[in-house]
């Protein structure tokens, strides 16, 4: 991760939320981020765990890191030049 | 260089519009994928919340096709704007609270308005409706319907029935070959099946009884009972996802209660506590309950009563159970569990 340091970290709060709304609320917030930005997505929902990568795949973006804490999930997407 | 002639298909996650799509694309239009969430949607959230479907993948069926036909797509939230469509349908219900007709012309407007706008530049909109399809949706008078008063009118592609409609305008302008579309009509799916193998789709989403939770009959009845209970027909989100999960059951109509089946359920329950009084056994292991509504002291002791009946104490003298309020007050209460015969059936809704 410390490769990663230099690029400008957001986070996103979709906990509570079911899929597909994690999705949406990322697509929409990274509509509006420079590519290179971090993206933390925290959310609840287990389907996230599918979801996200599967739209950053078809968007061209990338997910770096996913982690696990109980129920609460943290998502680490890196926006490239996709959408 | 010329621009690329660009096409948005409405992506459901069902195997039509993966074809739809697939027909265009072969035709080298350059296709991207549009899909409306209105929270009536089924699969994602449901798998998620309940224990028994875990072992399901838990894969968003849009998302899927996208991936597979290696297209983007592009995921809209409509649940406010989906309100006027469900309350007010201009074309009315079909069997349950489904508006399928006033539906399907409210996606493929949003498509459409999404399509023309500056930054995405489309030039039409694909589905993958098939004439006599479906009672109400799809019937030859009905699709017109759907392309007139949607706006798109001759920018509404249906690929798999194409030929048995009137050329559309990227037909006319050559953008799509007519030739190489389809005239599929009615419900047999067999030529799906075929162009499905032709294109080595082997599998694809088929949920019973279709993707929306309006065609369910249980559901449109939760949500007939929502409506006549508040005395007007609205509703939040939080309000017809609660409508997924759990038993409803309402001994009157100024409240309900909603007792979590199963452990998933229960985890999601959880999550509404500081909105509703939660009621949960404490001396025996059981679920929780939830009161929707305005009820009294009595009502929330027969709450209690009931929740008993579903906990591993229902053959017991007496179950604690204690009632949590949002504002953080909390009640014991000591009460018998109600025998399943003291139950009436209209109160299960």
């Amino acid at each position: 991760m410390a490769g990663e340091a230099q690029f400008p970290l957001e986070t996103l709060d979709a906990r509570g939320l079911l899929c597909p709304l994690p999705v949406i609320r990322t697509q929409d917030r990274i509509t509006a981020l420079r590519p290179g930005t971090l993206l933390d997505v925290l959310a609840t929902d287990p389907g996230t765990l599918e979801d996200i990568p599967a739209w950053c795949r078809v968007h061209g973006h990338e997910v770096v890191e996913t982690e696990r804490d109980g129920r609460e999930l943290r998502i680490r997407v890196k926006v490239l030049g996709g959408s | 260089m010329a621009e690329p002639i660009k096409a948005v298909a409405l992506i459901s996650g069902g195997l039509d519009s993966m074809l739809a799509a697939k027909v265009v694309m072969e035709q080298g239009v350059h296709v991207e994928g549009i899909n409306f969430f209105t929270g009536f949607c089924v699969e994602g959230h449901t798998h998620a919340i309940r224990a028994k479907h875990r072992a399901r993948p838990k894969r968003n069926n849009a998302l899927w096709v996208a991936e597979q036909l290696g297209i983007k797509l592009h995921i809209i939230d409509v649940i406010e704007e989906y309100k006027k469509v469900l309350l007010k349908p201009k074309h009315g219900y079909g069997r349950n609270l489904n508006p399928c007709l006033d539906c399907k012309i409210f996606m493929v407007g949003k498509a459409l308005a999404w399509s023309f706008m500056e930054e995405h530049g489309f030039d039409f909109v694909i589905t993958g409706e098939v004439v006599g399809q479906r009672p109400k949706s799809q019937r030859r008078d009905t699709m017109s319907v759907i392309a007139r008063e949607s706006g798109a009118d001759d920018r509404l592609l249906r690929p798999l029935c194409a030929r048995n409609l009137k050329p559309t305008l990227p037909e006319r302008e050559g953008w799509v070959d007519r030739g190489a579309l389809y005239g599929f009509e009615g419900r047999n799916r067999k030529p799906q099946m075929e162009l499905a193998r032709k294109f080595g789709f082997t599998d694809w989403a088929q949920p019973a009884g279709g993707c929306c939770f309006l065609t369910d009959e249980q559901y449109s009845r939760k949500l007939a009972d929502l409506w006549n209970s508040r005395g007007s027909r609205d509703y939040e989100l939080d309000d017809i996802m609660l409508l997924k999960v759990g038993r409803h059951i309402r001994p009157a109509p100024h409240y309900k209660l909603i007792v979590g089946r199963e452990e998933g359920e229960n985890a999601y329950l959880e999550g509404y506590r500081r909105q509703f009084i939660a009621l949960r056994p404490t001396s025996h292991k059981g679920p929780l309950c939830l009161i929707d509504g305005k009820p009294d002291g009595r009502d929330v002791r027969l709450a209690a009563r009931v929740l008993a009946r579903y906990s591993q104490g229902r053959e017991a003298d007496r179950v604690t159970v204690v009632a949590n309020r949002p504002g953080g007050e909390c009640t014991e209460l000591r009460v018998a569990p109600m025998p399943p015969s003291e139950i009436p059936a209209a109160w299960h809704v």
